[in-house]
């Protein structure tokens, strides 16, 4: 089969467009015309008319978060039961399917018999963490989200870009944390890695 | 004498702080106009107090900056010429506003004579200015051979070029202007732009020579090195001849970009658009072609007169801003041959028709 030759021509200017002028005017025309819709835009704004036509596409980011799609994958956190203690029954699927091996969990065994396990201690470090979303696709107890919407985790150390069952249970925290405020028995890293808590606390309260 | 002097004096510093605040607020409005062409915001960030201001500080803020800023010479640069061409580039910048008429004979009652408002009345004032802007490529070229950058002093060779090739096509644009009104006193050239052709077109510069105008605005913009024609800086990609500033060294180079682009403007209201003339306004009033007239005070037809000027320039300005983010920038080869094989010949043509008209039917003025 012969190959088929096609030229493409190069496009030639038209005399109007070597003139250039002409086309530096619909340019300015092109320019001018945003300039003055702006400009009118913003002053509209000010006086509070107009509110439906957007002056400027810009998001003013730490005052305006951008809208975030349902399924975006933000950092982790773990779903809590009624009673305050983790959904996680400890079955180490996520940690297993980590392609970062970022998840570290210590199982620990649960008073309940149809619970079985739960996490002595459940820690993300974020820091190698690559945001693949597996660990969420292989929780059997629909455990692990990634639904907090926090995008700015930002450290000066890379201790503080690992994150413990603390901040993991309630996405609010922020680090430094001070208080402990789980009461089931946990590897608490705010007490040099000290067991704190009881199950009598939980079914106490 | 002493009244002269002070006059003088107040003269001059009128008009260097009206220039160099308002070169200070191109920063503004670069920002600002970029923004809004672009469907962006622009700065906004810096406060007074929480006043924000449209971001108005951000020049401030700007300045303060590069004061306190770390001023770096390179070790193998020439020190003294390094520190000495920005100097160079804003001094020549500034110096040519001193011919600049930006408003008509003012009446002191305390004063015999009525005060010109130009620094200085040079009888070839437009020389003066076109002097000036040619040393300001001394600062260009200083600043790049001095630098010891290979960057840095093709940038100068770049700039150096580019303005040598561009002053003649607006030299050669000058010229037809020159030859309508007889006179190279920008004060005279003014003066006669006030004249009406059948008493209602005013008789300026745009009317007598459009396509002077044009070439002039295209090798004007050339001359204050901006997009289109920033070759000599590209700051994005190509690096001029500034590489090696920091500071306010470098601050003094953008300075003298804004100081052009009002000095350019200043010179196409000039030469161009009457200057500080205000159409139908004579020194006693407003006279209408349709018969009407309204007196107007002395101090009322300067006012009228340094504001019709005034405007005019910021129009230029916001002109030559819109036009720097149209237009993309010229590759170097295009700049040669759009400056040698475009606008000179155009210019030279124009000087051309301009002679055999004005002999024809000459005795405009």
């Amino acid at each position: 089969m012969a190959i088929k030759v096609k030229i493409v021509r190069r496009p030639e200017l038209t005399f109007w467009e070597k003139l250039y002028i002409p086309q530096i005017l619909c340019g300015f025309k092109i320019t001018s015309w945003h300039f003055f819709r702006n400009l009118f835009l913003h002053m509209a704004h000010r006086l509070g008319r107009f509110k439906h036509f957007p002056a400027s596409a810009t998001i003013q980011y730490p005052e305006e978060l951008r809208p975030l799609m349902s399924r975006f994958r933000s950092r982790h956190r773990l779903t809590v039961r009624e009673d305050g203690t983790p959904r996680c029954v400890g079955c180490m699927l996520c940690e297993t399917v980590c392609p970062a091996r970022c998840i570290t969990i210590v199982p620990g065994e649960h008073p309940d018999p149809h619970v079985e396990k739960y996490p002595v201690r459940f820690d993300i470090d974020l820091g190698v963490c690559v945001y693949c979303g597996y660990c969420v696709e292989a929780c059997p107890e629909d455990a692990i989200r990634m639904d907090t919407g926090i995008l700015d985790v930002a450290a000066y150390s890379r201790e503080e870009m690992q994150l413990d069952m603390h901040e993991l249970m309630d996405p609010k925290l922020r680090k430094p944390i001070h208080e402990c405020s789980l009461n089931f028995p946990h590897q608490c890293n705010l007490t040099e890695g000290g067991e704190k808590g009881s199950w009598e606390a939980v079914s106490g309260s | 004498m002493i009244e002269i002097l002070l006059i003088k004096s107040a003269l001059a510093g009128i008009v260097f702080f009206a220039v160099l605040n308002f070169a200070g607020l191109h920063t503004w409005v670069e920002r600002k106009q970029s923004a809004l062409i672009q469907d962006r915001i622009g700065a906004n960030r810096a406060d007074i107090f929480g006043f924000r201001l449209l971001g108005l500080f951000h020049g401030i803020a700007d300045a303060i900056k590069m004061f306190t800023k770390e001023d770096i010479i390179p070790v193998e640069a020439n020190k003294t010429l390094h520190t000495l061409a920005p100097f160079f580039s804003v001094f020549f910048a500034l110096v040519a506003f001193a011919a600049i008429p930006f408003g008509p004979a003012l009446v002191l009652p305390w004063f015999e004579h009525p005060v010109e408002l130009q620094v200085a009345k040079i009888n070839v004032a437009l020389l003066y200015i076109f002097a000036m802007l040619s040393l300001g490529v001394y600062g260009v070229i200083l600043a790049g051979f001095a630098s010891r950058n290979n960057y840095a002093i093709l940038g100068g060779l770049r700039a150096t070029a580019q303005m040598i090739s561009y002053e003649i096509a607006l030299g050669i644009a000058v010229v037809g202007v020159v030859m309508v009104y007889g006179t190279m006193d920008l004060a005279e050239l003014v003066q006669g732009q006030t004249q009406m052709i059948g008493g209602w077109i005013p008789f300026w510069g745009i009317v007598a020579q459009p396509v002077a105008f044009i070439i002039f605005l295209t090798a004007a913009l050339a001359e204050t090195k901006r997009a289109p024609f920033d070759l000599p800086e590209a700051e994005s990609e190509i690096i001029g001849y500034f590489v090696e500033y920091s500071g306010m060294k470098f601050g003094m180079f953008f300075l003298t970009d804004f100081l052009e682009t009002i000095m350019v403007a200043c010179l196409a209201t000039t030469l161009f658009f009457g200057g500080w003339h205000v159409p139908f306004l004579m020194p006693d009033g407003f006279h209408f072609p349709w018969g009407g007239m309204i007196p107007v005070a002395n101090w009322l037809y300067v006012l009228f007169g340094v504001s019709s000027f005034s405007i005019k320039v910021v129009i230029f300005c916001w002109v030559f801003m819109q036009l720097r983010w149209t237009l993309p920038r010229f590759r170097y080869d295009q700049l040669m041959s759009l400056g040698w094989k475009g606008l000179f010949p155009i210019s030279v043509a124009n000087v051309v028709v301009t002679a055999v008209v004005l002999l024809f039917f000459g005795e405009a003025s």
